[in-house]
């Protein structure tokens, strides 16, 4: 196996423990505030309320009001909290309650966080992690719904990671709280309740690696958080039905990316499909695509590249026009059956 | 709960200048005197094209930097400030080389040259750096004091901002959490009276923007920033408080600045009669008479503490011309840890 094709799944000893990617992120944040007092978590009811979505539930009851720190509804000083107590000997973590507020805190991250250490000549050093969950599929409409993922790609000094599975999230996470950057850690809200194998002990899934986590000979997809899910559910049926074999790799963590995985598989397969959420116009799809094509992979390429993306729309409140705006199993294998029987 | 123009009377200036002694009362007077020589010099080699980009000159404001910056332990406490800061960086580092190569953009620089005039930042001494976004630096405070209460220390920061950054909603987030954690903040508006063009009149309905900390149930008190002794006093009570685990205090010192906002700046919204006023009240040699007056300093003593500023300087210039630019193959680094 080569070097970055890191392994996803825990070996087969460990398989029999199962947690949601929700126990696991909050396995994750205990075991990293057990480690180190440094760490603490600071958001909108993160404490008896125990976060919107029920991350950090109990862990104020472990670890008390002020590791467990609630704040009143203000998202740019929550980011700036954050990055004022790294900048002093802290490792925070912050929860931004839907990744949609995110846009509240955008000066203090884009402008603040992600350059204080290069505009001080590399003399400061900003480790914190602002946890936030986005996406569709809720009934939440547009402004509790977005992707923005790729917003926060665009900005040197920031990290961005996307977690697909509950062993990632805990592994990523973990890596994450220990990283000495900004980490942007997106959540999908569809997720939380999806169950994998996670072991008890506080394993790290390094940052900046893709992973295989299909192997298949006729097509590429490159899929994102939730999509990852989908191309995998999509690939059992492309199997089954056409005989078709998905490879699929998820970046997991968008910024910086390890794109040999991907430029590797391309180079077998011939064929690319990436799959996400957030809207395909200027999306992170077309920095994939980007690089495949600036790769030697582009060479074995036997057909077009094509993109699945979230549609040039806000999300609807509508559940079949919800739906239609972002993709789905059915389009992940209406597509990737065209592109891999040529008729693309 | 606001105190308007709290100013020190012959008493409390007599009591101050025995704190403070002799020493450090003169180091404060060559302190001002190296912030405006220093932005003297800067705004001339500008002129000249050895230093490029744009800075804002706090010509005028000096007191108030210093007096402040004193008041705190410098080095053990944190500061953080704002785009017109080179009288704060100078006041709290006193290294006058690194800000001028800083300046000059070169690798011997606080900054490595990264960072510029706006960006100023000494991080080995708790100096977490001069913002170029008005209100940038308020909600950074609320996590540096944070901090400080999570490690149980008695450290304090001071967090400088100019009157516009007042409107800001940072500012509103940042005092509001700042109080009911009780952190050890100390928030130092600096009213020079202009956001760029627009004056504080016409930016908002109160009369001081110290009223303002009735908003967050925290003391609020406003100075005059051109006398040093008032400035020194209001941050030290306010440091007090911090350390004393009872929260934050506002403090506003109204001051001046002599100069335009920034290099492009044609001053049409202000009289040419409203500069020479505020010139009149210049705090440099009004701290220097104090000093005199209480027998501290002679006026050869004075002469030479301004012939000391005027030579580091002269050496910082000499410094930084011969410091090496930083070598493009390193642009990439401090990115990222």
């Amino acid at each position: 196996m080569p070097e970055t094709l890191v392994q996803t799944r825990p070996a087969e000893t460990q398989l029999t423990r199962e947690l949601t990617y929700m126990e696991a992120l909050r396995e994750a944040l205990a075991q990293a505030m057990e480690a180190d007092e440094r760490v603490f978590l600071i958001g909108e009811d993160v404490g008896v309320y125990g976060g919107a979505f029920g991350v950090s539930h109990g862990l104020i009851e472990r670890f008390g009001p002020e590791r467990v720190r609630d704040t009143p509804i203000s998202e740019a000083a929550i980011a700036g909290a954050c990055l004022g107590a790294a900048l002093a000997g802290m490792r925070p973590v912050g929860e931004i309650q839907f990744m949609d507020f995110v846009t509240l805190s955008m000066e203090q991250l884009v402008l603040q966080a992600a350059k204080v250490r290069f505009m001080f000549g590399g003399k400061a050093t900003v480790p914190f992690v602002l946890r936030m969950p986005g996406g569709a599929g809720t009934g939440a409409a547009a402004q509790h719904s977005e992707s923005l993922e790729n917003w926060f790609v665009h900005v040197p000094g920031l990290k961005v990671v996307m977690p697909s599975n509950p062993y990632d999230a805990k592994g990523l996470l973990l890596s994450a709280i220990e990283d000495d950057n900004p980490v942007i850690f997106v959540e999908h809200k569809l997720l939380y309740k999806v169950k994998g194998p996670v072991p008890e002990e506080m394993y790290r899934v390094p940052l900046g690696r893709s992973a295989v986590v299909r192997e298949g000979n006729d097509l590429t997809v490159v899929a994102t958080g939730l999509m990852v899910q989908r191309a995998l559910e999509a690939a059992e049926t492309l199997s089954r039905e056409d005989g078709i074999e998905l490879a699929i790799v998820d970046p997991r963590t968008l910024n910086p990316l390890d794109d040999e995985p991907i430029i590797a598989s391309v180079a077998r397969t011939g064929r690319l499909l990436v799959v996400h959420e957030a809207v395909g116009t200027g999306g992170y799809g077309g920095e994939i695509v980007a690089r495949v094509a600036a790769s030697e992979a582009f060479d074995y390429l036997d057909a077009p590249i094509r993109r699945l993306a979230g549609r040039d729309v806000p999300i609807p409140y509508n559940r079949e026009l919800e739906r239609a705006a972002i993709p789905q199993v059915e389009e992940i294998i209406a597509e990737a059956r065209a592109l891999a029987q040529g008729r693309v | 709960m606001t105190q308007p123009a709290h100013q020190p009377d012959a008493a409390l200036q007599a009591a101050l200048l025995q704190t403070l002694g002799a020493e450090t009362a003169r180091e404060m007077l060559e302190t001002m005197w190296t912030i405006r020589i220093f932005e003297e010099k800067a705004k001339e080699l500008y002129a000249l094209g050895r230093i490029h980009g744009t800075m804002h000159l706090s010509i005028g404001q000096e007191a108030t930097a210093v007096g402040a910056s004193f008041a705190l332990r410098r080095g053990y406490d944190y500061l953080l400030n704002h785009h017109r800061g080179h009288g704060h960086c100078l006041s709290w580092s006193g290294d006058v080389d690194r800000t001028m190569a800083e300046f000059m953009g070169k690798e011997t620089g606080f900054c490595r040259g990264r960072g510029g005039s706006m960006h100023i930042a000494d991080v080995e001494r708790n100096n977490l750096g001069a913002n170029g976004i008005v209100g940038g630096g308020l909600p950074i405070a609320v996590g540096v004091g944070l901090s400080i209460q999570l490690r149980g220390t008695d450290q304090v920061v001071m967090v400088i901002f100019g009157d516009g950054a007042s409107n800001e909603g940072a500012f509103h987030e940042s005092l509001n959490m700042a109080s009911i954690w009780r952190l050890p903040v100390v928030y130092l508006c600096e009213n020079n009276q202009y956001g760029m063009s627009m004056p504080v009149a016409r930016a908002m309905n109160v009369e001081h923007i110290s009223q303002r900390a009735c908003a967050y149930g925290i003391p609020g008190v406003t100075v005059d920033g051109n006398d040093l002794l008032a400035v020194y006093d209001a941050v030290s009570q306010a440091a007090s408080r911090a350390r004393a685990g009872s929260g934050p205090t506002l403090v506003e010192a109204i001051t001046y600045r002599w100069e335009g906002h920034s290099k492009s700046d044609r001053q049409a919204y202000r009289t040419r009669d409203e500069v020479r006023e505020w010139q009149q009240r210049d705090p440099i040699p009004r701290f220097a008479q104090t000093l005199i007056a209480a027998g501290l300093l002679d006026e050869a003593e004075a002469a030479a503490l301004h012939d000391r500023a005027c030579a580091a300087v002269e050496a910082s210039v000499a410094f930084a011309e011969a410091s090496p630019e930083p070598a493009v193959e390193t642009l990439m680094e401090g990115v990222y840890a």
